[in-house]
């Protein structure tokens, strides 16, 4: 580049049609957008609410990457896959428990259409069914796990119990996270708090539910049946 | 959520203590918070480096002030002191404090999109420094596996005869992670819905961009590494074995987890500082930034890219040598979006009005070091002269030129450059001068001898160079580079003593002191709690108008209305 080519400012456009006269404001000089661009724009796609949820969950699913990656590293990396002489999975009950946790996310739903009605005790009682399906998981999945920890397959018999133990056992945190959270928002609805429509906090809650149930099948393929 | 320009102006009643500074939920205090926690931290990261120096120059002599080090301690203070410049110290100043205070008031809006959530950030901040300064005092010292806290050293107990150091160092990361987290969620948000009217993609400051872009950086490379920390964490406590290989574990799955993290995380502290320094630039040149379109795109592919070069950092580990030639050439390929970006910002100076205020003097600092930091980097990316060069003190000496001009000019250029809007009062000039000054030729005097010793073969991590032979012969350089950053820490003793003193003797700062086109200069200094008032903001224009033609003074603000919006019946007069 010769140094003539940064001395002059190019002719940059809008300038030369629309000159500045005495008592006038400079035409603009440059930027991303076009020019003469209205002050208000277009409204953005997501409410606060949303998009902060979805930023969220996009660390969420890293985390879980990283998680499923360590599985994958570790389980390539032995010979034979599950070890010989540990418990093999709960393959049946678990695909059953499978169908009961997306069941609850069709019931998150059914919560928000009654909600959109608004339909308080409908809304209340769809939650309470969501929340009811969740907890029926997680009891599932510890009553499973018991029978595990029964056979010898614990968190210090090998990687293939602590790679189990650990990623489904991070899916079953955040599962019971959500729970305590929904608990509290059935709380906070049975005493009528989204009745003025400031529903941000029950939508938040409702995307973080579809999200771990949304996770549950991909680990029940990677870990259980692949 | 957009706030219209004839939103009623919320009224703040006048608050207590506590929630003036304790639980405010007010984006100006949180970052001023987080400037305080980042210069406490500063002062006991610089502490430990002190003492590791000292160790280093005259080794197994008692340091003044501190005490007897030895190889033990010595372990502590690298692995901490690294932890806390880049954890505690580099992120919560340039992300924390500078993103906090500038992305309302650069985008027009009254405050962060979830000002709880952002309260909720600091305070696990808070939380996590005060973890790991504990972690010091608990039976068996801090931390001493270095700061990339590599297994199987770091698995066991039995290994480092560390047992609850270890466990707080990697409880304090998690909880700074989740604080970092949920800011980068804030900041995107809030960048995303709560921009004035006008203020388009195409019109946001360079620094929100930059802000922008580490944030995403850090939201989308720490899952991984929390996951990593669980695992670790999980190795320590419960008897798993995901690193250790007679359990079946894989120590180097954590080098590749830590970074996978560790490549985005030096753009985390990287980029802010860059757009501090471009955000200098323009005002003390009188000239436009060059090149703004092609800084954003370098910008994102230089992000993008990072994920993909983490390997470089393993060309010894081990790892499959095939892996090498792949990351070499995305590491080189990755300086082309920096130089292009430092080639902009030389172009942005090039026949400017340039005047040498004290924020210009720490921008120009900046780009002075990080491109000599970054030359070594295309030292270190191609694998034969890594395979030499790594672990050695010429990394030591290059990693401490990137990131200490970023940190530390870049930091300076913003601190000195937004400190009349965040605390209404001019930092002195002659303090001023003296703090950058002494700055620049002790931080060289400090590091770049490193380059030379790391050549000859000294490499990082060890408490004695003297019982090493090839190394002994050279420990003057050792003593010299001792010697100067006893100057280096003196000359930031300056900077506190002006800090302090301006607050209270300072010249009171007008709203707009630099002339300075950008919408935080339309708030008063410092900005009431809502930041304008009752009138919002609304923006015309890009954020560098500077001798623009036709303009009767050499610079338009944001907010000055166009020909069109005085046709269309907009803006006022």
């Amino acid at each position: 580049m010769t140094p003539a080519v940064l001395e002059a400012p190019p002719e940059r456009r809008p300038a030369l049609r629309q000159p500045a006269g005495p008592g006038l404001p400079p035409p603009p000089t440059g930027g991303g957008d076009e020019s003469g661009r209205g002050p208000a724009g277009p409204r953005p796609l997501f409410d606060n609410v949303k998009l902060g949820m979805l930023f969220f969950i996009s660390g969420e699913i890293m985390f879980f990457g990283g998680l499923v990656s360590a599985f994958l590293v570790l389980r390539v990396a032995a010979p034979v896959w599950p070890p010989p002489l540990q418990p093999r999975l709960p393959l049946g009950v678990t695909s059953v428990n499978t169908l009961v946790l997306l069941a609850s996310s069709v019931a998150m739903v059914a919560a928000l259409r009654a909600l959109a009605r608004g339909d308080r005790p409908g809304l209340v009682r769809r939650l309470v069914v969501t929340a009811g399906l969740g907890a029926l998981f997680l009891l599932v999945q510890g009553y499973e796990w018991t029978r595990l920890v029964h056979f010898g397959l614990t968190l210090s018999s090998g990687v293939y119990g602590a790679t189990f133990y650990t990623l489904i056992g991070a899916h079953a945190a955040h599962v019971l996270g959500a729970l305590v959270w929904l608990a509290v928002t059935v709380a906070l609805a049975a005493r009528g708090r989204f009745a003025d429509g400031r529903t941000g906090p029950l939508r938040a809650c409702a995307i973080y539910w579809h999200f771990v149930v949304a996770l549950w099948p991909i680990l029940y393929v990677a870990v259980y049946l692949a | 959520m957009t706030m219209t320009a004839t939103a009623p102006h919320e009224h703040h009643e006048a608050a207590g203590f506590f929630r003036t500074y304790l639980y405010s939920t007010d984006h100006k205090m949180i970052a001023k918070q987080y400037l305080l926690l980042g210069l406490i931290m500063a002062v006991v990261g610089g502490f430990l480096s002190y003492a590791m120096r000292w160790q280093l120059a005259w080794p197994d002599t008692e340091v003044p002030g501190f005490g007897f080090v030895g190889p033990e301690t010595f372990n502590v203070l690298v692995t901490n002191h690294g932890t806390i410049m880049v954890f505690f110290v580099a992120m919560p100043i340039l992300l924390g404090s500078f993103g906090n205070f500038l992305i309302p008031l650069m985008i027009g809006a009254r405050d962060m999109a979830f000002p709880r959530l952002n309260a909720l950030s600091f305070w696990l901040l808070a939380l996590g420094s005060t973890v790991l300064c504990v972690s010091f005092f608990v039976p068996g010292g801090a931390a001493p596996a270095g700061w990339t806290g590599y297994p199987p050293l770091s698995a066991k107990a039995e290994y480092t005869g560390v047992n609850w150091g270890l466990n707080l160092w990697l409880l304090a990361h998690a909880i700074e992670f989740a604080a970092f987290l949920l800011g980068g969620v804030n900041f995107l948000t809030t960048v995303v819905t709560m921009r004035a009217p006008g203020m388009t993609m195409g019109r946001l400051p360079l620094v929100i961009w930059q802000q922008v872009a580490a944030a995403t950086l850090f939201l989308l490379s720490v899952g991984p590494l929390i996951a990593g920390a669980v695992m670790l964490l999980m190795d320590r406590l419960v008897g798993t074995g995901f690193f250790i290989p007679e359990r079946g574990g894989e120590p180097l799955l954590w080098q590749h987890l830590f970074w996978f993290f560790g490549h985005p995380e030096v753009y985390v502290v990287l980029l802010p500082a860059l757009g501090a320094a471009l955000e200098v630039y323009p005002v003390f040149s009188r000239k436009p930034v060059f090149g703004y379109r092609w800084i954003i795109w370098a910008t994102i592919c230089a992000g993008a890219l990072s994920f993909i070069v983490w390997a470089h950092h393993m060309f010894v580990s081990g790892m499959d040598p095939r892996l090498a030639m792949p990351f070499s050439i995305t590491t080189i390929l990755i300086s082309v979006p920096f130089a292009l970006t430092v080639f902009a910002m030389v172009a942005s100076l090039y026949r400017g009005s340039i005047s040498f205020e004290l924020p210009m003097l720490w921008g120009l600092g900046f780009l002075a070091m990080f491109t000599t930091g970054g030359l070594t980097g295309i030292f270190l990316g191609s694998a034969p002269a890594d395979i030499y060069l790594n672990s050695t003190y010429f990394v030591v000496a290059h990693f401490h030129y990137t990131l200490i001009s970023a940190v530390i000019f870049g930091g300076y250029a913003g601190i000195y450059y937004w400190f009349p809007k965040m605390f209404g009062r001019m930092l002195g000039t002659r303090l001023g001068q003296l703090h950058f000054w002494s700055t620049l030729v002790f931080f060289n005097l400090t590091f770049f001898p490193l380059h030379w010793i790391g050549i000859a073969g000294m490499v990082r991590r060890i408490a004695n160079p003297l019982q090493y032979e090839m190394v002994a012969p050279h420990q003057w350089i050792n003593v010299f580079s001792t010697l100067s950053l006893l100057g280096l820490v003196a000359s930031q003793l300056v900077f506190f003593l002006n800090f302090f003193l301006s607050q209270f003797r300072g010249r009171p700062a007008p709203a707009n002191p630099w002339n300075a086109t950008t919408l935080e200069w339309t708030a008063p200094s410092p900005p009431p709690h809502g930041n304008w008032g009752a009138s919002m903001p609304a923006v015309e224009r890009w954020p560098y108008e500077y001798s623009a033609p036709g303009a009767d003074r050499d610079w338009v603000g944001q907010r000055a209305p166009t020909v069109e919006a005085l046709l269309r019946g907009e803006g006022r007069a």
